[in-house]
């Protein structure tokens, strides 16, 4: 089947709006589907799950929430690491200190926990923006790096912060091995996701855009900066903090504060940029290939080195990993601003076209 | 629609505005109304004032003496949300579009203060959030209409050509369903032909929706035949009202104009 | 009181040395509006390059001499630093021209890792040391004011005194010559000062070799006094909440802010600390700058921006 979408006529409004306007994307993304859900789970290893799927899948989830709040309302955050713990630490408490607590419940009171926190470290958004406030956000980093550290509440008075939770189960059915805990993260991922791209077709998303394009003008339309903002820090902490919870429960088990550093706040927004900003899509490409480089690098690197008579250490190759990280941050910033997804639907619109492209 | 086209009581009266920036006065104890279903044009020459007076009304500045009557309703600070809700809305002389949306969900969001779904049912795309989006969409497809943009409605507005966003900017502010529409230069930078469309679109706007509009523009030309009443100003302070033809004779205006001593 | 002094001084000299780290951020905001993140990164490199380049020389040139040894090296780190501006500004700044603060700071933090990766890939990642013969024993003043007097580390001193003399510099090269009036004037207005032609492009390249110069210095004291290892590339988030307190366009206000941030996260850690757990410095300043940003956005001395529809 080519990629066309010739003869394929809109009758409503509502075929119009839908998210995957053209028939082929909707086979490929059910096809892409099976795929996850059937397709994985039968043919991966352990190591995959642990090492890249598992992993891609959170940071995915934690890029989207990160996404919507640069990427779609424009507004900086260097601090995204301290809501993914916020997310982690509280659904860590809300399940060991209420009795029955189930694995849900705490990773959605989690996730409302770093909302609020959102909420009240995007405050001065409202005041101020760009690198300002870039340093409120960071400011929300360091305050939580040092209390989940010292404050011994927030870790059940575990030495040293480090916590750690187990059994983890959803109605009966538990999340153990590799391939539930996969399974259970790709379920969220895709409810997540479906989400945030319905948020993004709408009012709502409209709203954050309009901010982010010309305040102004959006003010004087009607939109509330007050709303559209602290809206976006809301839904995108919620999201941070989910993956947060997440990648506590799910992926690490036993976690301490040095998981969600500033290291991880800028590692999301790498991710936000090198995908793309504003789409949520771009986000999937940028948490795979975060996840994904320092592994291949890893693979790669020695491998090429032997080639040509080099030893290379891994200091060496985590330095690749940076120099590698920092250049296509400013690749994408100077070439390509919407990243690889932009690259992606250039490449689908000419393929549309194809073979007559005029 | 199409009816008799009869000027209605005052609409929108201003008294006495002062505005400054610091120790720049912008706007010097300004009064005039605006009649509902008229046109009514602010002209003077560069820097006198016209924008700001525009962006006092729409609620961008906030000025430090004068009172806004709207409807009946008084406004000692008006601030832009009040304004859109009473019902004002404007384009920009340097259009303001949100560059990174297409044509459709630029004027979309002109909607936003209709739009009551709540966040999660916007998030799940539930019955509400639905309904109300394809509700809207309607009204807006019938602006897209009207503009005659239908075949960019699914572009970014940052790759349309200058007139063509000019059109987008007063879709966005239509469909807001305004009482009163403030136009800040919607002819500027075009070409004969453009500013014949836009003066027809803006004339179809008064006509048929019944909209009470106040322009600003500089072609004199334009404001001369479309407009029912002008206001001129100088230096921030207004030194004509009337008739087109009765400020046309005004001999304050015509010194301001031809720029002799002052 | 003895002790309360002794912790305002030592506050007033860790500030010294933010104030070494801001003042290049300074710079490089006023000249080209680009909040530069990487200068942390460039503290690093500079000071990596300065303390391998030290422990090469001798073996480069035979010649044994620490006093010679450093010279050259600090020559060379200074020539890798103008080499650092002038990429930059060749790869990066020039086809950012326009572009929004917040893009602008996302490429600084791209530069960041960049710097970081080479500069441990040339020259290590171990921790090393830069021994440029200051003085590392304390000495007690005002003994016969205090019981006891007050305990000063010379070599906080001497770093204050250096940091003192490179702003002087700085002020006298604003001021007096005619690269800073240039600078100046760019400063103000980007398009005004290009119509009146000064090259944008070689003023940006100096700002940033300049500022290249600040990270060396400021990587040199803060490297022989705590060794110069990845931990230093951090001092850029530590010098964050000075320039926002400062004003981000005044030196003075780099300095102003380096000593306030100084000495209230010295007092905060030790009068505050104990009953919180310890470990406030960090956040004790940006909650500081933050507080006081919601009450004067442009900092101390910044200019105030109004906004004009």
């Amino acid at each position: 089947m080519i990629y066309r979408e010739n003869g394929q006529f809109k009758t409503s409004y509502a075929a119009d709006q839908q998210i995957f306007p053209i028939v082929q994307d909707r086979w490929a993304m059910l096809l892409l589907l099976v795929v996850a859900f059937v397709g994985v789970p039968l043919l991966s290893s352990e190591y995959l799950f642990r090492a890249i799927f598992i992993p891609f899948l959170i940071l995915s989830l934690a890029a989207i929430g990160v996404n919507l709040l640069v990427g779609y309302c424009g507004q900086i955050t260097l601090g995204a690491g301290a809501f993914m713990a916020v997310g982690a630490y509280a659904a860590y408490n809300f399940s060991i200190r209420i009795d029955g607590m189930p694995l849900l419940g705490a990773l959605l009171l989690g996730g409302l926990s770093a909302a609020a926190m959102g909420i009240v470290f995007g405050a001065p958004s409202l005041r101020v923006r760009g690198l300002y406030l870039a340093m409120a956000t960071l400011a929300a980093q360091f305050f939580w790096d040092w209390a989940f550290l010292r404050i011994k509440w927030f870790t059940n008075d575990a030495p040293s912060g480090s916590v750690s939770i187990s059994h983890l189960q959803v109605m009966g059915w538990p999340i153990e091995s590799p391939v539930e805990k996969y399974l259970f993260c790709l379920t969220l991922l895709a409810v997540f996701a479906l989400a945030a791209k319905n948020l993004t077709r709408s009012s709502i998303g409209r709203q954050w855009m309009a901010i982010r394009d010309m305040d102004v003008a959006a003010e004087v339309i009607g939109i509330r900066p007050m709303f559209a903002k602290l809206s976006a820090f809301a839904v995108s902490s919620f999201y941070v903090g989910v993956a947060g919870a997440l990648w506590g429960f799910v992926h690490l088990s036993s976690w301490e504060p040095a998981a969600f550093s500033v290291d991880r706040s800028f590692q999301l927004l790498f991710m936000v940029i090198i995908g793309g900003m504003g789409s949520i899509m771009g986000s999937f490409f940028g948490a795979a290939f975060i996840v994904v480089l320092p592994i291949f690098l890893n693979q790669m690197l020695p491998w090429l080195g032997e080639l040509v008579g080099l030893s290379i250490s891994t200091a060496a190759v985590s330095h690749a990993e940076f120099m590698i990280f920092g250049a296509l941050i400013v690749f994408f910033l100077i070439v390509e601003p919407h990243g690889i997804a932009r690259l992606w639907s250039t490449g689908k619109e000419k393929l549309r076209l194809w073979p007559f492209p005029h | 629609m199409m009816g008799e086209r009869v000027i209605g009581d005052v609409i929108l009266d201003l008294r006495n505005i002062s505005l400054a920036f610091g120790g720049v006065k912008a706007l010097t104890e300004i009064s005039f109304d605006v009649r509902e279903h008229e046109i009514r044009a602010i002209i003077g020459p560069n820097g006198a004032g016209k924008s700001s007076m525009l962006n006092v009304i729409s609620g961008v500045y906030r000025p430090q003496q004068g009172e806004i009557v709207f409807h009946g309703e008084h406004f000692a600070r008006m601030n832009s949300y009040k304004a859109a809700k009473a019902g004002i809305a404007r384009t920009f002389q340097n259009i303001a579009l949100f560059k990174g949306m297409s044509v459709l969900d630029n004027i979309m969001t002109g909607r936003t203060l209709m739009m009551k779904a709540n966040l999660l049912q916007q998030a799940f795309w539930w019955g509400p959030a639905r309904r109300e989006e394809l509700a809207h969409r309607a009204k807006v497809e019938e602006i897209i209409d009207f503009l005659e943009i239908q075949h960019i409605r699914k572009t970014p507005v940052g790759r349309l050509p200058y007139g063509l966003q000019k059109r987008v900017d007063l879709g966005r502010a239509l469909a807001m369903e305004p009482r009163i529409l403030l136009l800040d230069e919607p002819m500027a930078g075009m070409n004969v032909e453009e500013k014949q469309d836009m003066s027809r679109f803006i004339l179809d706007v008064n006509d048929q929706m019944g909209t009470t509009i106040v322009l600003i523009e500089h072609d004199m030309g334009v404001v001369m035949d479309i407009s029912d009443r002008v206001v001129v100003l100088d230096y921030g302070k207004k030194i004509g009202d009337g008739s087109p033809d009765a400020v046309r004779a005004n001999p304050e205006v015509i010194q301001a104009y031809l720029g002799a001593s002052h | 009181m003895a002790f309360f002094l002794e912790t305002l001084i030592g506050g007033l000299m860790a500030g010294m040395l933010y104030s070494l780290v801001a003042i290049g951020f300074v710079l490089i905001f006023k000249a080209s509006g680009v909040f530069n993140f990487a200068q942390g990164a460039m503290v690093l490199f500079a000071a990596l390059a300065m303390a391998r380049f030290s422990e090469w020389v001798p073996g480069w040139t035979g010649v044994s001499s620490p006093l010679f040894a450093n010279s050259v090296a600090f020559v060379l780190a200074g020539i890798m630093m103008f080499v650092v501006a002038w990429l930059i500004e060749r790869l990066v700044l020039r086809h950012l021209v326009n572009q929004e603060g917040a893009t602008l700071l996302m490429a600084t933090l791209g530069i960041a890792y960049l710097l970081e990766g080479i500069g441990q890939g040339i020259f290590g990642n171990d921790i090393y040391k830069i021994d440029v013969g200051m003085p590392k024993e304390p000495v007690f003043v005002l003994q016969n004011v205090f019981e006891g007097g007050i305990l000063i580390n010379k070599e906080d001193f001497i770093a204050a005194l250096i940091a003192a003399l490179l702003v002087g510099a700085l002020t006298l090269f604003f001021q007096k010559t005619a690269t800073g009036r240039a600078l100046r004037a760019v400063a103000d207005d980007h398009q005004a000062a290009q119509s009146i032609g000064i090259p944008l492009n070689r003023i940006w390249v100096i700002v940033w070799c300049v500022a290249g110069v600040t990270a060396l210095v400021a990587g040199i004291i803060w490297g022989s006094k705590l060794g110069v290892q990845f931990s230093l590339a951090t001092v850029a988030m530590r010098a964050l909440p000075v320039v926002i307190l400062g004003g981000l366009t005044s030196v003075p206000g780099a300095i102003v802010g380096g000593l306030i941030i100084g000495v209230g996260e010295k007092l905060s850690e030790v009068f505050l600390g104990p009953y919180v757990g310890g470990g406030i410095e960090i956040w004790f300043a940006y909650m500081l700058a933050l507080v006081f940003l919601m009450f004067r956005p442009q900092g101390l001395f910044g200019e105030k921006i109004i906004d004009r529809v």
